[in-house]
């Protein structure tokens, strides 16, 4: 192939100007470990590892002070279940839909609005779902009793869950719908040629073909749940609970960064720092889930012709 | 469309932008500058959220008639505001309790010299719901319910209760950032950031705690006295027994101190640096004499005549 | 001749007997087949219809609740707590539109920059330039609010130590989206055929000029569309402005450098919604309905851009 290498300054740069910004990046991740790593260490001075990684009472600002982060790992997890349990259906059903059984006009009205759903201010989201998900949705629709029951609470994760689950239905609908569109032509010709009814296809044969694709749109959107802190704040409270009930006020690692670090404590003091450690925690999981998501793409990955 | 005429429409939209902020800025000063008086510059304010409502509507007011004075409040908590007024961030701190002996030591250390200014009460009110038969109880009973070591969990099992009353206790209260949590430890458990753990922790929203309240016929839960007030009709406020009798949360049992332990003194604390500056003399001053309307419309209890008048002696004796 | 004047007819019978019979059979179905078949084909409206009536829900929602306090003050008055009637939102647009005019000063050329880099000029098997793509790819899935940890630590205090100022809302705003921008850039740059580069190189352009005078126009509708989408996200975003100190009660119209204090739409919309009184449920609802138009004429005019300007090569 032909490479112009030019012997004026100016190529050269050029070239490395645009390195700097590509390298910013880097910088970029490193002050963000930096800048979590340092407190953490001097948390982790004052409190034991152990109590922090096993213990399940979360409560930093009560005397005596205990610093179980189980409590608000638990409480993260219990929105995005719920979250997940609605997203996933729908997301994937939307998908399938828009990707298999929408007519082009359909799609060109559905695609958008999806687009919209996904564009929306997490803090508008978070005000729905405790002022109209909890009140009109969740508690006239829950069985009396069951796990505690839903009345008379002013924050509940379930009604978190269900904003959670709504804002990240296009994530999944959209790319899924992409993989699937992606799957060649090829396969669904055959499929149908030998018999198959189109639910039959999408399930059996569209739906494995875009497997990876649709796996990682799922972890993405796990990814995004797991960080969300708006939604969480107005719709689930600031108890911090060890429990996956959805009838529950609880609190996740991102309320309580959100709460703490813009509340009354002073810099210095070890619930200051636990912020920073509850944002390693929270950093590393997602940066987990991200490396998992594109080992999964890269190892179900079909290859076609 | 060519890259040309793409650089034109950025260009554009930028000027478009900062044009409506040109023009945004420069209506403001046109438009009130016919009431402008002759102070100017900015004051900073920080600190508690519960006393801020206050100092905002006092603020608005005042730079309704100073139109060249901006005043910011923030609300990091009495804590946090603090720790920026002992580190010369801001001029004046808003303060839902006295200031601690460790924030004294800071500004001493930051050269910050201040008066603390007493400029409303609060009657931190325990709420209950309309359909309980309870109408009061002492501070014992009390730390019984909120102690750190609580097993209550049944109406029923308070010690020394007249009503009956069988119903699971649902507790309500702030989180451990609000000055309202640390005052409400101290007064009733003996010290601050004592409390039983499993109520329902509602962070800075104190609404939640009416809502849970309302909701739930066991329900209790404690705030700012506003909140009693803005919901009346829905909840009952209990009377408290600090040894003398039964006393109702009002603006006259907390302005005569029968309201006891939980009528909270709230303050803002002003620096002698700040003080130099004539905008925030004025202020302060404005800030007096105007609280009083404000406080009670915004739930508070306003000072009394006598309480006023010392305020303003401490106000004076700042930075003279 | 004859033949084919025979054919024709019988290939009219033969076509008929397949249609028919195809018809016969796909008619024949069973009855579990069909049924199964017309249930899951509802099951998958039913997801779409849940989509669209969550979106509908939350939009008549807003305009409902928030209604009461749709007016001119709402984009002209600022906030107040004595007279909640007339207080609006005119700092905190003003704080915000300025907020993405920072973010999209910045993002637009280190952006593209880094795209162009990386889809241009750099060798892929080197182990550095891996470690940036990595990187970029991390970094669009950090959540925002660490982000705002990055930018009290980094930003506000720290080696820049800029205060509280919006200039550091706008610098944190943009690392947030960054990310999102280089990819959306270096999917526009991919598209343009390697062809066209082939074919500037060889007329004795040097690689600059090549991206200058050919890549880069051609891909400026997807980078346009990809800024856009950032930007839209930027401007919804409240988790890190409130680390960084985007206060609430700012009554003037804030400035980039100004020590005053800032604030910004979603955060004094998250502000509202905190208060208990009726007025202020109600202006953060109306808060929310000036967003959604807004992010909805900014995600429109992406698409529109996406759809008129796409080259297809």
């Amino acid at each position: 192939m032909l490479q112009a290498e030019s012997k004026r300054y100016g190529e050269r740069a050029i070239k490395w100007l645009l390195a700097l910004c590509a390298a910013l990046s880097v910088l970029t991740t490193t002050a963000i470990v930096i800048s979590l790593i340092g407190p953490t260490i001097g948390f982790f001075e004052i409190v034991p590892a152990d109590d922090f990684f096993f213990g399940v009472d979360w409560t930093p600002q009560f005397e005596p002070p205990s610093f179980g982060v189980l409590s608000i790992v638990a409480g993260t997890l219990n929105v995005t279940l719920w979250g997940m349990l609605f997203a996933i259906p729908v997301g994937l059903g939307s998908a399938v839909y828009l990707s298999e059984y929408a007519s082009p006009r359909v799609r060109k009205t559905v695609k958008p609005a999806l687009e919209v759903l996904a564009g929306i201010p997490t803090v508008a989201i978070g005000f729905f779902a405790v002022s109209f998900i909890l009140p009109e949705v969740v508690v006239p629709l829950w069985p009396d009793g069951l796990l505690g029951g839903a009345e008379g609470k002013p924050f509940l994760a379930l009604a978190a869950g269900l904003g959670i689950g709504l804002m990240v239905v296009p994530i999944i609908a959209s790319m899924s719908d992409d993989a699937m569109r992606a799957v060649p032509r090829g396969l669904h010709e055959g499929a149908y040629a030998l018999g198959a009814t189109k639910a039959k296809v999408a399930t059996r044969v569209i739906f494995p073909a875009a497997l990876s694709g649709i796996v990682a749109s799922i972890v993405l959107a796990i990814s995004r749940a797991v960080g969300e802190t708006m939604i969480v704040v107005l719709a689930a409270g600031s108890t911090p609970k060890f429990t996956l009930n959805p009838v529950e006020s609880i609190q996740a690692m991102t309320s309580y960064i959100a709460t703490t670090a813009t509340g009354d404590i002073s810099t210095g003091s070890v619930d200051y720092k636990s912020v920073f450690a509850v944002g390693t925690v929270l950093f590393a999981m997602t940066l987990v889930m991200n490396v998992v998501s594109i080992r999964l793409v890269r190892k179900y990955r079909e290859v076609y012709e | 469309m060519t890259s040309s005429k793409w650089l034109a429409a950025i260009v554009a939209a930028a000027i478009l932008a900062s044009g409506i902020t040109a023009c945004g800025s420069s209506d403001d000063e046109t438009a009130s500058g016919s009431s402008g008086g002759d102070l100017s510059g900015s004051i900073r304010i920080d600190g508690s959220s519960t006393v801020a409502p206050l100092t905002e509507a006092v603020a608005e007011q005042f730079m309704a008639e100073n139109s060249d004075v901006r005043v910011t409040v923030g609300t990091s908590g009495t804590g946090g505001g603090f720790e920026k007024f002992c580190a010369g961030e801001t001029d004046i701190s808003d303060a839902s309790r006295e200031i601690e002996p460790e924030e004294v030591e800071a500004c001493n250390k930051g050269g910050v010299g201040f008066k603390d200014v007493h400029i409303a009460t609060d009657a931190l009110t325990v709420m209950i719901n309309n359909e309980n038969p309870v109408s009061c109880l002492t501070v014992e009973q009390l730390a019984a319910i909120w102690g750190p070591d609580s097993k209550i969990d049944n109406w029923s099992e308070i010690p020394d209760l007249k009503e009956s009353y069988d119903e699971e206790l649902a507790l309500f209260g702030p989180g451990t950032d609000s000055g309202t949590f640390d005052y409400f430890t101290e007064s009733i458990n003996g010290e601050e950031g004592v409390s039983r753990r499993d109520y329902n922790n509602v962070g800075e929203d104190d609404n939640a705690t009416v809502k849970g309240v309302e909701g739930s016929p066991g329900g209790m839960g404690y705030a700012g006295f506003s909140f009693y007030t803005e919901n009346e009709g829905s909840l009952k406020a209990l009377e408290v027994d600090n040894g003398k009798g039964c006393v109702p949360p009002s603006v006259e049992t907390a302005q005569d101190g029968s309201y006891a332990p939980l009528s909270r003194p709230l303050f803002i604390y002003p620096s002698e640096q700040a003080l130099q500056k004539p905008e925030v003399k004025a202020f302060i001053a404005y800030y007096l004499e105007n609280v009083g309307s404000v406080a009670e419309a915004l739930g508070f209890v306003p000072l009394t005549e006598e309480q006023l008048t010392e305020s303003e002696a401490a106000a004076a004796k700042i930075g003279a | 001749m004859e033949a084919g004047r025979a054919t024709a007819p019988r290939n009219r019978l033969a076509v008929a007997g397949a249609r028919s019979t195809t018809e016969a059979m796909l008619r024949n179905q069973p009855r579990s087949d069909v049924i199964r078949n017309a249930v899951f084909a509802g099951l998958l409206l039913l997801a779409v219809l849940i989509a669209l009536a969550g979106l509908l829900a939350l939009v008549i929602q807003a305009f409902a609740k928030g209604s009461s306090a749709l007016s001119l003050d709402l984009i002209t008055n600022p906030p107040s707590t004595a007279f909640p009637e007339k207080a609006g939102y005119r700092p905190a647009i003003i704080g915000s539109l300025q907020l993405i005019a920072g973010v999209m000063l910045f993002v637009v050329p280190v952006g593209v920059g880094a795209a162009l880099y990386l889809e241009e000029y750099a060798d892929s098997s080197r182990w550095w330039n891996r470690l940036v793509e990595v990187n970029i790819q991390n970094l669009a899935a950090v959540p925002s609010i660490i982000y705002g940890i990055l930018g009290l630590a980094f930003i506000v205090r720290g080696p820049l130590d800029l205060g509280f100022i919006l200039a550091a809302g706008s610098l944190t705003l943009a690392l947030l989206v960054l990310p999102m921008v280089i990819i959306a850039s270096r999917e526009a740059l991919r598209a343009v055929p390697d062809s066209i580069r082939q074919g500037s190189l060889a007329l004795g352009a040097t690689q600059w000029q090549t991206i200058r005078t050919q890549v880069l126009p051609a891909s400026i509708p997807g980078i346009a569309t990809g800024v856009i989408l950032a930007v839209s996200r930027a401007l919804g975003e409240t988790a890190p402005l409130l680390l960084v100190g985007a206060t609430v009660f700012v009554t003037f119209d804030p400035t980039p450098f100004g020590t005053d204090g800032y604030s910004a739409m979603p955060v004094q919309i998250f502000n509202y919604a905190l208060r208990p009184q009726e007025e202020f449920q109600a202006l953060a609802a109306a808060g929310i309905l000036v967003m959604l138009v807004v992010l909805l004429a900014m995600n429109s005019f992406a698409i529109w851009l996406r759809n008129r300007y796409e080259q297809r090569w």
